[in-house]
C-alpha cells in the first residue's frame, strides 16, 4: 500500500485505487480509538505524519491486526507492524523534539517572530501546542519551507497560513532581508555566536559527537552556525 | 554599548563553562499568566557546542572575581585572567531576549564570591526574583548556592529558582583540602540538608494547600572534578552514591580535570582531559540510578577502579558469569535489566511483548538489544542447547574483537596497572 506520490507500478501487480472516503476514514478512526490506548492513538498519528512510504501498509496491518484480537495487542513488540509503527513514531518524535530545540526565531520590524524550518517529518501539527505555552506573549511565525505552510500565533490563537507570494520569505538560509528586521536582531544574533563560541572548551573538541547531536541538514537555520 | 557587553558575555561565559550541568529537566513550570516561557518536564537541548557538550541554559557568571584561591578554579584569585561584572539588567535582558529567540531553556547564574557569601547570593536572588515577579518569566533557572549564604537568602532563592546546586569540587574531603585549603565539604553538606529540608516541607504543604508556592522543583545538584587529584573510582562513587542517598539529589556531575594551571599538584597543562575516565563513571552513575545497581556491586576493595577496555555493566556481567545465561522469555525484568546489550527500553518492551508468545531472536533484534553483546549472556525461544556456561574471558575477547570502542582512536594519559 502507498500514497499516490510514491506508487511505482511493477510487472506483475494488478492496481488498485483507494480514494479517501471522509465519512468512511472517520468511522475506522472512531474504532481504533476504542480498540487501542491513547498513547498508541498518538503514535499510529506520528507514524501517519512521517510520510515514509512504507508507513501506510504498516499502519494498514496494524491497524487490521488491532481490530482482529482481543484489547491490548498494541504492546506485541514481537509483531512486525507494531515494532514498525513503534519505531516511525519514535523518528517522528525526535524530530518533534529536534524542532522544540532548533527553531531560531528572528524578530521582525513590526514585532513578529519569525522561524522558518525544513522538518524532516511533517511535525507542525505536534509544535503548535508547545509553542503557543511557550512564547504566549509574543506574536510568531513558524513556516515549513518544504511543505509550504506554517503557523501562526496571534498572542490569542494559532491558525495555519500559507504564505500568497513566495518571494517574501528568503529560500535558502535563515536570514531575512535586513530592512525587516528589528533593530536589535543583529546584535542578539552576534551575541548568541559569541556566547555559542565562549562555552566550548576547546580541550574536549569532539565534532563527531557534535554532529551526531546537531545534524548539518539543520545548520543551515541555526543562528549559531551561520558564518 | 554593544562592545562592551559582548566583552563580558564572551569573558563571563568562558569563566562558567567548566561547571558541566546543563540539565533542563525536571520541573514543571506552567506559563499561567500569560508571561513569557514554561519548563518542559524532560528538558531541551537547544544546540551542542563543538566539544559534543548540550547547550540548554544560558550559563554565566554574574562577576569572575573571586575573594578565593581554589588552584583548581579558572576564576582564582592568583590566576592572571581579564575580569568583568554583568549588572542585574543586563542578565536580565540577555535571558529575556535569548528566551525569545529559542535559544535557551533558561539561566544558568553562577558567581565567583565578591566581598561575602550573602552579598554575593542577594545579587543573584535579586537577578531571578525579577526575572520572575517584573518579567513573568517562566523559564528554567539553575541558581548556584553559595556556600554561607544566610538561609534566609536561600529560603527566597528556593521560591523563584527551579534548581539549586552547589559544587563539592573534590570527590574527598582530603582532595579538596590539598587544592583549596580554605574549603571544606561541610560548607557544602549544610546548604545542602538546609535546601533538602525546605523541599520536603513545601512538598508537604502543598498536599494540605494547592496554592502553596513551588520550591526548588528540580531539586538539587552537585558537581565534582575529576583527575586533579588523586582518588580511586571506588572513592570518587561511593562519595557520589552517599550524597544522592543522603540529600536526595537529582544528579552528581563528573567534570573530567582540564588542566589550567602549572600548579604541581594538579596534571600540567597541554595533558589530555581524562574523558573516558569520565565516561565510565557516568555509566556506573547511570546503573546506580536506572538499572538497579548497587555501588558495591560495580566497585568494591577487590575492584577500586573502572575497567578501561570494557563498560562497568559488561565488566559485573563477566565477574557474575554463574548468573547467566538467563531466559528472557521467564526471567525477572531487574534480571533482564542486568543483561549487557540490554537498555530500559528494550527490557521493558521485552516484558510486554513475551505476554503474547516466546521470543525469538529475530524479534529481540528488532526490538533494539545489542545482539553482539547480549546474546552471550541470554537465552530464547530459538536459542541452541549449549551444555557449558559461557567462559568470560572467551565472551570478552569475542565482543571486543567485534565492537570497536570510540575512544580507542583517542590519546590516552591512563594506563592500566596490570
Amino acid at each position: 500500500m502507498f500514497s499516490d506520490a510514491n506508487y511505482q507500478p511493477g510487472v506483475l501487480d494488478e492496481k488498485h485505487d483507494v480514494i479517501t472516503d471522509e465519512t468512511k476514514a472517520k468511522r475506522v478512526w472512531a474504532g481504533l480509538k476504542k480498540k487501542i490506548s491513547p498513547d498508541w492513538q498518538q503514535r499510529f498519528y506520528k507514524a501517519y505524519l512521517s510520510e515514509l512510504p512504507e508507513s501506510f501498509q504498516h499502519l494498514f496491518d496494524f491497524a487490521r491486526y488491532a481490530f482482529d484480537n482481543p484489547d491490548g495487542v498494541e504492546t506485541n513488540y514481537g509483531h512486525a507492524s507494531v515494532m514498525a509503527i513503534s519505531k516511525i513514531a519514535h523518528s517522528v518524535d525526535r524530530e518533534r523534539h529536534r524542532m522544540k530545540a532548533f527553531i531560531r526565531f528572528q524578530e521582525t520590524a513590526d514585532g513578529i517572530f519569525y522561524a522558518p524550518i525544513e522538518p524532516d517529518y511533517n511535525v507542525l501539527p505536534l509544535i503548535s501546542v508547545f509553542f503557543k505555552n511557550r512564547y504566549a506573549d509574543q506574536q510568531w511565525i513558524i513556516y515549513d519551507v518544504k511543505r509550504k505552510y506554517g503557523l501562526f500565533y496571534d498572542l490569542e490563537k494559532v491558525e495555519e497560513i500559507t504564505f500568497d507570494i513566495v518571494s517574501e520569505i528568503q529560500q535558502s538560509g535563515i536570514s531575512l532581508p535586513s530592512g525587516t528586521l528589528h533593530q536589535k536582531e543583529e546584535l542578539y544574533g552576534l551575541l548568541w555566536n559569541d556566547y555559542f563560541k565562549n562555552t566550548n572548551i576547546p580541550a574536549r573538541k569532539n565534532m563527531k559527537l557534535h554532529i551526531q547531536h546537531v545534524p548539518k541538514r539543520y545548520w543551515k537555520y541555526l543562528t549559531e552556525k551561520q558564518p | 554599548m554593544s562592545d562592551r557587553i559582548r566583552k563580558k558575555l564572551a569573558i563571563l561565559a568562558d569563566a562558567a563553562k567548566y561547571d558541566v550541568s546543563c540539565s533542563s529537566s525536571g520541573s514543571n513550570r506552567k506559563n499561567t499568566n500569560k508571561g513569557l516561557g514554561d519548563s518542559s518536564a524532560s528538558g531541551i537541548c537547544h544546540t551542542y557546542t563543538e566539544d559534543g557538550r548540550c547547550v540548554s541554559l544560558l550559563k554565566i557568571l554574574l562577576t569572575n572575581h573571586c575573594i578565593y584561591d581554589c588552584a583548581f578554579c579558572v576564576s582564582r584569585k592568583s590566576n592572571d585572567v581579564q575580569r568583568a561584572a554583568f549588572t542585574v539588567e543586563e542578565v536580565v535582558d540577555l535571558t529575556m531576549n535569548f528566551y525569545r529567540r529559542n535559544y535557551i531553556e533558561g539561566l544558568f547564574l553562577s558567581s565567583g564570591i565578591f566581598k561575602n557569601a550573602d552579598f554575593t547570593m542577594e545579587r543573584l536572588v535579586r537577578i531571578v526574583k525579577k526575572l520572575r515577579l517584573e518579567h513573568k518569566f517562566n523559564g528554567y533557572i539553575h541558581l548556584k548556592t553559595i556556600p554561607g549564604a544566610s538561609q534566609e537568602l536561600l529560603t527566597e532563592a528556593g521560591l523563584y529558582a527551579d534548581r539549586m546546586s552547589i559544587n563539592l569540587e573534590m570527590p574527598t574531603e582530603a582532595g579538596l583540602k590539598l587544592l583549596a585549603p580554605d574549603k571544606s565539604h561541610e560548607d557544602v553538606k549544610k546548604p545542602l540538608d538546609f535546601i533538602q529540608n525546605s523541599i520536603v516541607r513545601y512538598k508537604e504543604e502543598k498536599k494540605i494547600l494547592r496554592h502553596s508556592p513551588k520550591f526548588v522543583p528540580a531539586g538539587q545538584s552537585t558537581q565534582m572534578v575529576i583527575g586533579a587529584t588523586p582518588e580511586t573510582d571506588m572513592e570518587i562513587m561511593y562519595s557520589a552514591d552517599a550524597y544522592y542517598k543522603n540529600y536526595d539529589l537529582k544528579r552528581v556531575y563528573y567534570s573530567g580535570y582540564i588542566p589550567i594551571s602549572y600548579d604541581s599538584r594538579m596534571p600540567i597543562i597541554g595533558s589530555q582531559p581524562p574523558l573516558l575516565r569520565e565516561n565510565r563513571l557516568y555509566q556506573t552513575d547511570w546503573l546506580m540510578r536506572f538499572y538497579g545497581f548497587d555501588v558495591s556491586e560495580i566497585l568494591n576493595p577487590k575492584n577500586p577502579h573502572l575497567d578501561i577496555d570494557i563498560d562497568p555493566k559488561l565488566a559485573w556481567a563477566l565477574r557474575n558469569m554463574e548468573y547467566f545465561p538467563i531466559d528472557v522469555n521467564t526471567a525477572d525484568y531487574k534480571m533482564i535489566l542486568r543483561v549487557p546489550g540490554i537498555g530500559v527500553g528494550s527490557a521493558k518492551k521485552i516484558v510486554e511483548a513475551r505476554k503474547f508468545g516466546k521470543l525469538r531472536s529475530d524479534q529481540l533484534q528488532r526490538i533494539g538489544i545489542s545482539w553482539n553483546r547480549a546474546k552471550h549472556f541470554i537465552r530464547c525461544a530459538d536459542s541452541i542447547f549449549q551444555l557449558n556456561s559461557p567462559d568470560a574471558f572467551k565472551v570478552k575477547s569475542s565482543i571486543l574483537t567485534k565492537g570497536n570502542s570510540k575512544y580507542l582512536k583517542i590519546p590516552q594519559n591512563q594506563l592500566t596497572l596490570f
